[in-house]
């Protein structure tokens, strides 16, 4: 009984999702190879309202309206590459979420590498300066002597505990 | 040394970068079109639809580029400033009215009849600016906004100044404060039209 409940709830979560998903990506225009290069150029491409969604996945006014501009690019004849730069020319590498690489954009690229790299070596560096520091230096003739004479006499262990 | 002293000093480091950062603006976009001339377009004005205005016309004169609608609320906060400035008569002020009734996210333009936005548009912008003033020259009525993504709005209000030679020499997006009129644009107006 509980295991037919449970295969039902899974049924009806999937068709729940399922709809909410057809609801979502409702092609506008019935060409298919345009609404998949749209999706593929769209999902490269920045909402500037919603900053952290892609043009392809949100709801902004603005990125309805840019989606159509793209589709009717794209009916145009026009390539990828004239596309992207259609879009970068008015609204600058930050609409691209892949910026390409230049003097500006060097510490984008690089600065997360070169911040693993110094806290690495910086790492490396304490940990060989703290092993050098725990080096137990070796006794003295004294030293030794002394602590021979200790563990041969079980009175003084005895005493000590 | 203390052994402290290198951890501290990473963790201020660190404290000021974040403090830096929470103040940067993240809507604050470097504009590729600063240095580029302005796109062309040829719009109806709204005061007279029949009439049409393009930058062009704008050709030897330094001038502004104000975006607005009668939905956008931050266009309101700095209106009286544009009306204050219109009053000085410094500088031409053009209105980009954009998306008036398309933009207000309760109109399904889909529904409307053709023909029917325009003079929905022209009413709705009137209006507006019958209450809250009329600072600019002239609006012109982008309707559908497609040159506003050629001027790569995606920010209501946005302001440009266009020099003599019709190039795009600064863009504003959000209101404009005080401080952003008096210490960025009219300097630059100076400038420009020294």
């Amino acid at each position: 009984m509980r295991y037919w409940l449970i295969v039902w709830l899974f049924a009806l979560s999937s068709i729940a999702s399922g709809s909410l998903r057809a609801g979502e990506a409702q092609p506008l225009a019935a060409d298919e190879l345009t609404e998949k290069r749209l999706v593929a150029i769209s999902s490269e491409l920045r909402c500037l309202v919603c900053q952290n969604e892609s043009l392809a996945g949100s709801h902004a006014e603005l990125a309805n309206d840019l989606r159509r501009e793209i589709r009717s690019l794209i009916q145009d004849g026009r390539s990828d590459a004239e596309i992207m730069e259609f879009m970068v020319s008015r609204y600058g590498d930050f609409v691209r979420y892949r910026p390409p690489l230049k003097a500006t954009t060097l510490l984008l690229w690089f600065g997360p590498g070169l911040l693993f790299v110094v806290g690495l070596s910086a790492l490396v560096l304490y940990l060989r300066r703290r092993n050098r520091a725990i080096v137990d230096p070796p006794l003295t003739a004294d030293q030794r002597a002394q602590a021979e004479a200790l563990l041969q006499d079980q009175d003084s262990d005895q005493k000590l505990s | 040394m203390n052994r402290f002293l290198w951890p501290l000093i990473g963790f201020f480091f660190l404290v000021a970068l974040l403090a830096v950062g929470l103040n940067l603006n993240p809507r604050d976009l470097p504009s590729p079109l600063v240095g580029k001339p302005a796109p062309n377009f040829t719009l109806p004005q709204l005061a007279a639809p029949g009439q049409t205005f393009s930058p062009q016309d704008m050709l030897g004169q330094v001038w502004l580029l104000n975006v607005w609608a009668s939905w956008c609320v931050s266009c309101r906060q700095e209106h009286p400033l544009l009306v204050e400035l219109a009053k000085r008569r410094i500088v031409p002020l053009i209105g980009l009215n954009y998306k008036e009734v398309r933009g207000d996210g309760a109109t399904d333009i889909d529904k409307l009849a053709p023909g029917m936005e325009q003079p929905m548009v022209v009413e709705r912008a009137a209006a507006w600016l019958a209450k809250h003033g009329d600072p600019y020259t002239l609006s012109v009525l982008d309707i559908d906004g497609r040159v506003g993504i050629d001027y790569g709005v995606y920010g209501v209000p946005e302001t440009y100044v266009i020099d003599r030679g019709g190039i795009i020499r600064l863009k504003h997006t959000g209101p404009i404060t005080p401080d952003v009129l008096s210490g960025k644009i009219l300097p630059l107006l100076g400038e420009l039209s020294r």
